[in-house]
């Protein structure tokens, strides 16, 4: 087996965003569920903690590339 | 890119070479003197020569009913005019910004797109380079006319003193409000949209060359078998991927917008 570790540590890294975004979308859709009407409302306050939690992952991808072995 | 991507691998023939950030590095297609122009410097013209051809006929007869074209373009302006532009910068100052917000999001968009339209399949935002010139736009933009509103100190005390906020906590909310506010912003909004574009665009090269080969080269029927489906969850990840695309087109010009609102917002 070859490879890098850093690939390890990227796959590890990208635990924590995931657990994030599951949890932001899962309380998007209680909150359509509950109150139809605030959709519109809740879809761009969705959308923001989305993109901030997926720039943790997307940090660790860049840094899984850039630093050396 | 698959064609391409395929037959370096055949030709290695010494066991599958995993593409990697080497698979984004294009030898240039011609010289200009010493200038190598490589594909994406290509496709970011004809992204332009794109954009303004489809914005030019889809406004040119413009009627109070409109047709179909007129109808695609005035959706898709209305979109980000209403529900990126005012709704983050505010009623008052917004059409200022909605001409760049729209272009933006265009460009960003249709050189997304680039990454899964047959025959190109290179999202020039793979390539950090561009990605790092539009959040450079974009930091200016907002730093500039949260400047030219509140005074460079304004501005300042603005960004990096929350609302309500007073005795010794400053020392420690200001440098971090600083850092978060003026610092990380422009970096993560590069880093999103080159890493989405970059990563997606891998997994898509590694699952068609991945396919491609378990199916050519690794001379077991079984792995063949294997190999159709990393085809199949190829195509998946190509709807995927178009997904993320206009969804990360969508997030640049929110962002965007949003910081905009928050260097016009008034004082606390």
């Amino acid at each position: 087996m070859e490879g890098s570790l850093n690939m390890i540590g990227y796959g590890l890294a990208a635990v924590g965003p995931g657990i994030g975004i599951g949890l932001i979308f899962a309380a998007y859709i209680n909150g359509v569920a509950r109150q139809p009407e605030a959709q519109a409302r809740l879809q761009s306050i969705a959308i923001l903690g989305f993109v901030l939690a997926e720039a943790l992952a997307i940090i660790g991808i860049a840094l899984a590339f850039v630093l050396p072995i | 890119m698959i064609a391409v991507a395929t037959s370096e691998t055949v030709s290695a023939s010494e066991g599958f070479n995993a593409p990697g950030p080497s698979s984004f590095e294009l030898p240039p297609v011609f010289h200009i003197g010493d200038l190598g122009v490589t594909k994406p410097m290509l496709l970011i013209v004809l992204s332009a020569v794109i954009i303004i051809a489809v914005a030019v006929v889809m406004s040119r007869k413009a009627e109070v009913v409109p047709g179909r074209l007129q109808f695609a373009g005035e959706y898709v302006y209305g979109f980000v005019r209403n529900s990126v532009a005012r709704d983050n910068i505010g009623s008052e100052h917004f059409m200022k910004f909605v001409p760049y917000l729209f272009a933006l999001f265009l460009f960003v968009l249709v050189n997304n797109y680039f990454g899964v339209i047959p025959f190109i399949e290179f999202p020039t935002m793979s390539r950090i380079g561009y990605v790092i010139a539009l959040a450079a736009i974009t930091w200016f933009v907002y730093n500039i006319v949260g400047i030219i509103k509140h005074g460079p100190w304004g501005y300042l005390k603005l960004q990096t003193v929350p609302g309500g906020m007073k005795g010794p906590i400053l020392l420690l909310l200001v440098p971090l409000e600083f850092f978060s506010n003026i610092l990380v912003r422009p970096v993560t909004l590069t880093l999103r949209l080159f890493g989405n574009m970059f990563a997606g665009h891998l997994l898509l090269i590694l699952f068609s060359t991945g396919g491609a080969y378990l199916i050519l080269d690794a001379g077991n029927p079984f792995y063949g078998a294997v190999g159709v489906v990393s085809f199949l969850l190829g195509i998946a990840v190509s709807f995927l991927e178009m997904l993320v695309m206009f969804l990360q087109a969508y997030v640049f010009t929110l962002l965007t917008a949003m910081y905009i609102g928050g260097a016009l917002v008034d004082e606390h």
